[in-house]
């Protein structure tokens, strides 16, 4: 095979042995060294590639909490505040007013043929527009024909118009739900709250059944989104991995230009935990270099926006009832204890610091029965951990995977509504993470905020909040700190740090390629360092090609 | 006509799966369609199946169960599509669950609506769950949510009394005592077929039912409001009458909750009610009633 020297302005290693180094020799999409063109030449004969001349290169970023689905959502029409880009590399002015969105939305109708059309939206956000309500009678503007639904940025809320009401048969007096108000005429407003009160609608105005699943094209375009924030390696965190997905996805991550490493974690409910090992057990047998399964996702609560998270005393800031659980003590106990009998990595969605405690406990009384070396077990989310559960994770071998982005577009909700002031500081604790010697990785959950490592970097780095305010200056980490995170941090909550992480002899060939150092910016622009594209495997991926 | 829902909750061990199938072994030539949280631990007797079809089980008297996992309104979308259509549908929740929240998003299913909210708990462990650091709030949660509290179990408390006012204290619910999860269908489903409570004796023997002819007319919303009263010990009432302008109503009561709804006007006229037999008050309950009759226009 061919041997393929990479020059480049840098090349940032995290290799602590050699940090900076200007060359990289690749054969067959694994590294052989990095180095001086005259230690790689010893490898034998090989082709010098001067094309990143100009480029810094990192290791390959790592995702270790995203949703694939967003490459599906992109097909819907985008309504958020914040401007975003999409898979195609198009970018998306944030919308700033509901007419701003209701435009939006027709300029996307009059893309449609059929006028009947379903016509889904996503991510309005309005929150940032003083919480305005949003009525069935102003997406009637958009089109009366067609069905029309309106996904919030939160997940937690829906907007409808007057034809999906009366498709799914809820344009109706009568009805009595706490997820839906009514207006003076006794029919629904058209804003549905929660899963459970939207789910029965969504259908109708394109969105899937499904909501964790992504379908073919959708996860084409999500491997777009990897290689425009050089991402090579990302999770797909709650997947039902069905008989039908399963093959798909090992077709399109199978082929010659699907540019990422997919690591999808089974979701446990809907099954038995016996049953949920079979499965996982099976599926690691059919894994792939570019399909890794055999992974298991366990959610404890909700969220804490939307006040479903569990927390501890003294709960809500706002008095509001404390949240759902969505596992019980015994499942959740049975899944830890099976999984590391047979070794199998498990990573739990706690949110609350309740379901912490409880993730906690649960894993102390089943290691106790059943001693796991080495296990990695990861609290994904995790955001209102404080010092005392950070030192448990430690002791107990667990890792986690904080929400920096979430920080910045939640943060001034948390800080006036959700829990205060004082836990809004601590939130997202990396600080307190690193300082007790919990493994620790940084994450987008995209499509929740986007896919993109450099910007949960410098959420980490910075802890602004989307007003603008630096909340919780203790919890900043640094920059070298926040690369690592997103780099081998990530890759050792997914078993992987042998393989990826870094540039070093006998890893995989992949590069996030950069147009500057992110340590030599100010801190305050790690965001906006620009990115040419990726090596994934020794593959070489151009955003501007795509 | 909606399919009428019945919603079982309650945490873990409070015997939902020993409910379950009582009512599929007296079910009294019902067909129910029971949908379980769990695909894979189809929690139902081997020798009540007739026959395994995916994720659906159909079992003798032709009734059927499922198993919904986490996508209870895809499950309830392939029951709609059964022929024959079952007469009324059981949802087993699972531990955590609120009941009110299922029962929340089945009103919002096309076809169905909710008849009521069972609540199980087990009379051992009941106070100790409702201490429990993580989970006491979600059990008293679940009382607080249940038209109907099953106090399962009973059999095995030294106190029985004290355990059923422990409950109280977190309900308003009627408390039906029970043991081994039996408990009449007549009490629990809407769709009994005829005003006899069925089933084994020492099961039965603790309920009382009335029957009350409505030959008179009655105001529909009154009655039910008195069938549904706190205070005459009605677990379950149901019947048909008609009011003073001659149209027919079919009017249904889980405890506290009630409906009424249009009916066929050649529907036969007639209330039954079941009540725990030391608390139900029959003259009491015709007493009432008498006030509903209205005059004939
Ligand atoms: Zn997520």
């Amino acid at each position: 095979m061919t041997i393929t020297i990479y020059s480049a302005r840098k090349v940032i290693t995290m290799n602590p042995v050699r940090p900076n180094v200007t060359h990289v020799a690749v054969r067959d999409g694994i590294i052989l060294g990095a180095g001086s063109p005259e230690e790689l030449a010893g490898f034998g004969d090989y082709t010098l590639d001067d094309r990143f001349d100009d480029k810094v290169l990192m290791p390959g970023f790592v995702e270790g909490h995203a949703h694939t689905m967003e490459g599906s959502l992109w097909s819907h029409t985008y309504c958020g505040w914040f401007a975003r880009t999409d898979p195609n590399g198009r970018v998306w002015p944030g919308v700033k007013t509901i007419d701003g969105v209701l435009e939006r939305l027709r300029q996307a109708g009059a893309q449609l043929t059929d006028p009947e059309a379903p016509l889904p939206g996503w991510h309005f956000d309005p929150i940032y527009m003083g919480n305005t309500k949003v009525t069935r009678r102003q997406l009637d503007r958009v089109s009366v024909a067609r069905p029309i639904g309106v996904m919030h940025a939160s997940g937690h809320i829906m907007n409808f118009n007057s034809r999906a009401l009366a498709l799914a048969g809820l344009l109706k007096p009568g009805i009595s739900h706490p997820g839906i108000p009514l207006g003076t005429d006794g029919l629904p407003t058209g804003e549905l709250r929660g899963p459970d009160a939207y789910l029965p609608v969504a259908p109708y105005t394109g969105f899937s059944r499904d909501a964790l699943a992504v379908d073919e094209s959708g996860l084409c375009a999500f491997g777009k989104l990897c290689v425009r924030t050089g991402t090579t390696t990302v999770t797909d965190l709650a997947a039902r991995l069905t008989d039908d997905a399963v093959p798909m996805m090992l077709r399109v991550t199978g082929a010659a230009t699907y540019p990422a490493r997919v690591v999808p974690l089974r979701f446990s409910l809907g099954v038995t935990p016996e049953q949920l090992i079979a499965h996982v057990e099976e599926l690691a047998g059919k894994s792939t270099d570019r399909l890794r399964m055999g992974k298991i996702k366990v959610i404890a609560d909700g969220s804490i926006q939307g006040f479903s998270a569990r927390l501890r005393p003294p709960g809500y800031y706002n008095g509001a009832e404390n949240g759902l659980w969505y596992i019980t003590p015994d499942h959740m106990a049975e899944i830890y204890e099976r999984a590391l009998a047979k070794g199998i990595h498990v990573h739990t969605h706690t949110n609350g610091d309740q379901a912490t405690d409880l993730a906690l406990d649960t894993m102390e009384t089943a290691l106790r029965k059943h001693p796991g070396y080495d296990h990695r077990f990861t609290l994904q989310h995790c955001q209102l951990a404080d010092a005392a559960q950070f030192r448990r994770m430690a002791k107990l071998g667990m890792c986690v995977n904080l929400f920096a982005n979430h920080h910045f577009y939640w943060g001034d909700e948390h800080f006036r509504l959700t829990v205060g002031p004082e836990r809004a500081e601590r939130m997202n604790a990396c600080r307190t993470a690193l300082d007790t010697g919990v493994p620790m990785a940084i994450h987008s959950d995209a499509p929740v905020t986007p896919l993109g490592p450099l910007f949960t970097a410098w959420c980490a780095v910075n802890r602004i909040t989307a007003s603008g305010r630096t909340q919780g200056t203790y919890e900043k980490i640094t920059v070298a700190e926040a690369l690592y995170a997103i780099t081998l941090g990530a890759a050792y909550t997914l078993h992987l740090d042998a393989e990826i992480g870094s540039i070093e002899a006998g890893k995989k060939a992949d590069f996030a390629v950069l147009e500057e150092d992110p340590r030599e910016v100010a801190p305050e622009l790690i965001k906006d360092v620009g990115v040419w594209g990726t090596v994934q495997g020794g593959r070489i991926f151009a955003a501007a090609d795509l | 006509m909606n399919l009428p829902v019945t919603i079982i909750g309650g945490y873990l061990g409070a015997g939902k799966t020993t409910l379950v199938n009582y009512l599929l072994r007296n079910a009294g030539g019902l067909r129910l369609a029971v949908l379980v949280n769990e695909f894979g631990t189809l929690p139902i007797d081997e020798h009540l199946i007739e026959a395994r079809d995916g994720r659906m089980v159909s079992v003798v008297g032709g009734c059927v169960c499922c198993a919904y996992g986490d996508d209870m309104a895809a499950a309830m979308m392939d029951l709609r599509r059964l022929a024959p259509r079952p007469d009324h549908v059981v949802i087993e929740a699972s531990g955590v669950a609120l009941p009110a929240s299922v029962a929340g998003t089945v009103s919002l299913l096309q076809g169905f609506s909710v008849d009521g909210i069972v609540v199980l708990v087990d009379a051992e462990t009941v106070q100790g769950n409702a201490a429990h650091k993580y989970m006491g709030d979600t059990v008293t949660r679940q009382l607080a949510q249940a038209d109907l509290v099953v106090l399962n179990k009973t059999d095995l408390v030294a106190d029985p009394a004290a355990v059923t006012g422990f409950v109280q204290g977190h309900t308003s619910a009627p408390i039906v005592p029970a043991t081994g999860g039996e408990v009449p269908s007549a009490v629990l489903l809407r769709a009994f077929p005829n005003p006899t409570l069925t089933g084994p004796a020492h099961v039965v023997s603790v309920y009382r039912t009335l029957s009350i002819p409505a030959d008179t007319p009655m105001d529909p919303r009154a009655t039910a409001a008195v069938l549904a009263s706190a205070d005459l010990g009605i677990l379950r009432a149901k019947g048909f009458v008609q009011d003073a302008a001659g149209r027919c109503h079919a009017i249904q009561c889980v405890a506290r909750r009630a409906s009424v709804m249009p009916a066929a006007p050649d529907a036969s006229l007639g209330l039954v009610a079941i009540g725990l037999g030391d608390t139900f008050d029959a003259p009491k309950i015709r007493a009432a009633l008498a006030m509903a009759c209205v005059a004939r226009v």
